[in-house]
C-alpha cells in the first residue's frame, strides 16, 4: 500500500516538475493583447480587411501594421474601443461597398427566353447565356444573394441584387460569384455611377432593356471637361478627378447614368423616362 | 450485360431513339441565300479570325474575307456575292455577343463560287496541305469545330498510324453524315488520300453505324483498290460517335486521362470534314457553305440543306415552315446540342443540325419536371461511357467541391455526351451540373 502510493507520489512529482521545465523552456511570448483584440472583432472572418481572418487582423493590429480602420464590420464606435485599446489612431479608412453595374429588372429588361434548369447564375449562363435579352446583363437568379456572408444583398421584386451600403464590407464574395462580373468595389464617395453594361448602342439596347446606355454620349458632353469619356459604347467616369457632378445625369434619356445620394441611394435625371412596362414575374422552376 | 459481348463497341452507353427515317432517304438539297449573311469571326475554337474585308467592299462567292490569326485560328470565305455590310457585334450560340461580318447577297447571287489557288494532292508537301486546310476555314463539321489543321499536326516524338473518318452519326435526328457518305463518296476518299498523306498514316478505317446499311454498302463499292482503307460497321449505340469511343471500338485502344487521340497512334476525322477536304483542296476554295439537318417535330419541311454559312435560324426555320409554336430549339441533336435562346445567331460552321420541338412535345419529353435527390440506382453509372461516376459527381457538384470533383473523380474527362441525365430517374440536370463544375475548375486553375 505505502509503497504504491509512494510510487505513485514519485510520479506525480517527476512529471509536474518535467510540465514546470517544458512551460519555462519552451515559452513562448505571445502579445496578450492579440487574443483580446481579437475577441473585440467581429469575428465573421470575412477577409474585407485583406488578412486571413478576424485573428489575423489581430495579429496585424498588434504588430502595429494594420489599424482597426480596415475592418469594414465594425462601426464607428466599436473602432474606436479597439483603437484605444490598442493605443493607436483609428485609421479611418473611406468605407467600400459593392455596386452592381445593371438597373435591369423585370420591370424593364426583356427576356427572350425562358431558362429552365438550375436556379443558379453561373449554371444559366452556360446554356446560351441565360435567355436574357441583353447578354451583359444581370440574370437575377441569385448567386449573389446566395454567397453574401452578411446578407448585405437582397433580391429586390424585379429580381434584381440591392446592395445595402451599411451592411457591405467590400469583401468581394459578390464580384467573384456573378458571372457577368457586374459587381465592383468602389469607394461610396463614388456618387456618379454607369449602371449598364451593354456594348451596343441606339435601338440595339432599347429593344432589350429600357434602363439601357443607349451611347448617345450626353453624360459626357455634359460633365466637367473630360470627366466622362465614352469607351465602346459606354460612358466611362474618371475617378481619379473630383467626380462631384450630378449634372452629368440630367439629360441621361435612360436614367442608365445615376447619382448614388445618400439618402436616396441611386436617383436617375429629370429627363430618365418613366418606366410604364411591368414586366411578369419569372422564377426558374425548382 | 450485352455490352459486355458486343463487338466493336465500347462498354456502357445507351439507346434513345433514333428519329433518323424522316430525313435520312431525302437528297441534300440547296439552301437560297438570307437576306443578310452573318458570318461570325470565331466559328472554331481558338482565336478568332482577322478580318481583310471593309464595310461597302464587294465581296464575290468563295473570297476570303478573314485570315487566320496564329495557328490556332482559321481563315472564313465570303458565303455569297454581295456588299459587306459593317462589321459589328451579332448574337453567337453561347448567348454571347461575337463580332462579324455582315454581309448582303446581291439579289441575284449566283450559285458560282471563286477558285483559288489549288493545292494538289500529288505535288504538295504534308506541310503545303496542312496549311491549305487552315486556309481553307476547315473544322471538325461534327460539332465541336476544333480546327482540322491542329489536330493533323503530330506533336514532336509522337507517331501516327491510323487515321479513323468517323462516319457514325450516332445523335438522334442528324442525317448529315448519312447523305454525305451517299452522296459525296468520291469526295471523302479524295479527302482520306490528303489526310493520309498530311500525317503520314499508314492505314485508315472508316466507322459507320449499323443503321446506315446502304453507305455502308456504297462506301465499299466506290472504295478505291490502292488505298488502305476499310470499312468499320459499328453497332448502334450512343455515344458511339465520340472520338473516344469509336477509337476504343475500332482498336480497342483507349485515350488516358486527360490525353488526346494522338497518345495512342491514332487521328480521328469526321466523314463531313474530310468530303470537304476532297472537294475544297482540288479547286483552292473555302468553306462558304455546310450540310445540315433541319428537322425535329416543329419543322414541317424536313430535310437535308446544303445551307450558305451564316444563314440566321429564324431564316432556316421560316424557309422550312416552322411551326408558329415551336418552343425549344436546338443547334445539332437533342443530345449534345446547345439549345438557342435567340433565333437571330447565324449558322456555323460547327453547326450540324437544327432540330425544333413544340412546347406540347417538350412538357411530354423533359418538361417541367421536378428534380428529386438522388437515389443511388447507378444508372448513370452503367451509362457513362468513361466509366466515370455521375452520381457521386452530381452530389459533389451540389456541394461545390469542384478541386475534389477534378482530382479525385476525372470530371475534367467528361465529354457532356448527356447519357446520364438521361436515363437518371429523379431528373438531376447531371450534365449541367458537370458543365459548371468544369468552369469552375478551370477558374480555380486558372487563379493559382
Amino acid at each position: 500500500m505505502s509503497i504504491a502510493v509512494l510510487t505513485l507520489a514519485t510520479l506525480a512529482f517527476l512529471f509536474a516538475s518535467l510540465l514546470v521545465l517544458a512551460h519555462r523552456k519552451l515559452h513562448v511570448d505571445e502579445d496578450p493583447r492579440i487574443d483580446a483584440a481579437f475577441l473585440m472583432l467581429p469575428g465573421t472572418n470575412c477577409g474585407a480587411c485583406g488578412y486571413p481572418g478576424c485573428l489575423g487582423l489581430a495579429e496585424a493590429m498588434a504588430e502595429g501594421k494594420a489599424l482597426p480602420g480596415k475592418c469594414t464590420v465594425m462601426n464607428e464606435d466599436e473602432r474606436e474601443d479597439v483603437a484605444r485599446f490598442l493605443g493607436v489612431d483609428v485609421g479611418a479608412e473611406e468605407k467600400v461597398v459593392a455596386r452592381l453595374a445593371c438597373a435591369g429588372g423585370t420591370n424593364v429588361a426583356r427576356n427572350r427566353a425562358q431558362y429552365e434548369g438550375l436556379g443558379s447564375c453561373r449554371a444559366a449562363t452556360l446554356v446560351a447565356g441565360g435567355g436574357k435579352a441583353c447578354f451583359w446583363g444581370c440574370l437575377g437568379l441569385g448567386d449573389c444573394e446566395a454567397v453574401c456572408d452578411l446578407d448585405a444583398i437582397y433580391m429586390n421584386e424585379h429580381d434584381l441584387p440591392v446592395v445595402i451600403e451599411d451592411d457591405c464590407t467590400a469583401c468581394g464574395d459578390c464580384v467573384d460569384a456573378c458571372p457577368k462580373d457586374l459587381f465592383s468595389l468602389h469607394p461610396v464617395s463614388h456618387r456618379l455611377w454607369v449602371a449598364c453594361r451593354n456594348l451596343e448602342k441606339g435601338d440595339a439596347v432599347l429593344a432589350d432593356c429600357e434602363v439601357g446606355c443607349d451611347a448617345c454620349g450626353r453624360c459626357a458632353l455634359d460633365a466637367p471637361d473630360g470627366l466622362i469619356t465614352m469607351v465602346d459604347n459606354l460612358p466611362v467616369v474618371d475617378y481619379s478627378r473630383n467626380h462631384d457632378a450630378k449634372k452629368a445625369i440630367e439629360r441621361c434619356p435612360t436614367g442608365a447614368i445615376v447619382w448614388f445620394d445618400n439618402k436616396d441611394g441611386p436617383v436617375t435625371g429629370h429627363a430618365a423616362h418613366k418606366i410604364i412596362r411591368q414586366g411578369a414575374k419569372r422564377r426558374a422552376p425548382t | 450485360m450485352l455490352n459486355l459481348v458486343q463487338k466493336d463497341s465500347f462498354r456502357n452507353g445507351i439507346h434513345p431513339p433514333e428519329m433518323k427515317d424522316e430525313t435520312s432517304h431525302l437528297a441534300i438539297r440547296r439552301f437560297p441565300f438570307a437576306p443578310t449573311l452573318v458570318v461570325p469571326l470565331s466559328q472554331h475554337l481558338g482565336k478568332p479570325a482577322s478580318p481583310v474585308v471593309r464595310a461597302g467592299q464587294e465581296v464575290t462567292r468563295g473570297q476570303t474575307i478573314a485570315e487566320p490569326d496564329g495557328f490556332m485560328s482559321v481563315a472564313m470565305h465570303a458565303p455569297a456575292s454581295g456588299v459587306v455590310r459593317k462589321i459589328a457585334l451579332a448574337p453567337g450560340i453561347g448567348g454571347n455577343m461575337v463580332e462579324s461580318i455582315y454581309i448582303e447577297p446581291h439579289p441575284a447571287s449566283s450559285q458560282e463560287v471563286d477558285d483559288g489557288v489549288p493545292c494538289m494532292l500529288e505535288t504538295s508537301t504534308p506541310d503545303e496541305i496542312i496549311g491549305a486546310i487552315q486556309r481553307a476555314g476547315i473544322v471538325g463539321l461534327g460539332g465541336a469545330a476544333f480546327p482540322t489543321h491542329v489536330k493533323l499536326k503530330a506533336p514532336e516524338g509522337k507517331t501516327l498510324d491510323t487515321l479513323i473518318i468517323n462516319g457514325v452519326e450516332c445523335e438522334p435526328y442528324l442525317t448529315t453524315d448519312h447523305r454525305v457518305m451517299l452522296e459525296q463518296t468520291a469526295d471523302i476518299f479524295t479527302g482520306i488520300r490528303y489526310l493520309m498523306k498530311a500525317t503520314g498514316a499508314r492505314e485508315c478505317m472508316v466507322a459507320v453505324e449499323a443503321n446506315k446499311p446502304d453507305a455502308v454498302r456504297k462506301l465499299r463499292k466506290v472504295c478505291p483498290p490502292d488505298l488502305p482503307v476499310t470499312v468499320r460497321v459499328c453497332p448502334v449505340k450512343y455515344p458511339q460517335g465520340a472520338e473516344k469511343m469509336v477509337i476504343r471500338s475500332l482498336l480497342d485502344r483507349e485515350i488516358p486521362s486527360g490525353g488526346l487521340p494522338v497518345d495512342v497512334g491514332a487521328i480521328c476525322v469526321n466523314v463531313a470534314t474530310t468530303a470537304e477536304i476532297g472537294r475544297l483542296l482540288p479547286r483552292g476554295r473555302g468553306i462558304q457553305e455546310r450540310v445540315i439537318t433541319i428537322g425535329g417535330p416543329g419543322v414541317e419541311k424536313k430535310g437535308n440543306y446544303r445551307i450558305p454559312i451564316g444563314t440566321t435560324v429564324r431564316y432556316a426555320l421560316e424557309e422550312c415552315g416552322a411551326s408558329k409554336d415551336i418552343s425549344r430549339v436546338f443547334l445539332g441533336g437533342p443530345m449534345m446540342g446547345p439549345s438557342v435562346s435567340n433565333l437571330d445567331i447565324p449558322i456555323t460552321k460547327g453547326t450540324s443540325g437544327i432540330t425544333a420541338f413544340t412546347d406540347a412535345q417538350m412538357d411530354e419529353a423533359t418538361g417541367h419536371k421536378k428534380i428529386y435527390a438522388c437515389i443511388h440506382c447507378a444508372r448513370c453509372v452503367e451509362a457513362c461511357p468513361l466509366f466515370l461516376n455521375p452520381s457521386q459527381l452530381g452530389i459533389l457538384a451540389k456541394k461545390e467541391e469542384y478541386e475534389r470533383m477534378a482530382q479525385e473523380f476525372h470530371l475534367m474527362d467528361c465529354f457532356e455526351c448527356g447519357a446520364c441525365s438521361y436515363v437518371c430517374p429523379s431528373h438531376i440536370p447531371l450534365v449541367q451540373y458537370f458543365r459548371l463544375s468544369k468552369k469552375m475548375v478551370r477558374k480555380l486553375s486558372a487563379a493559382k
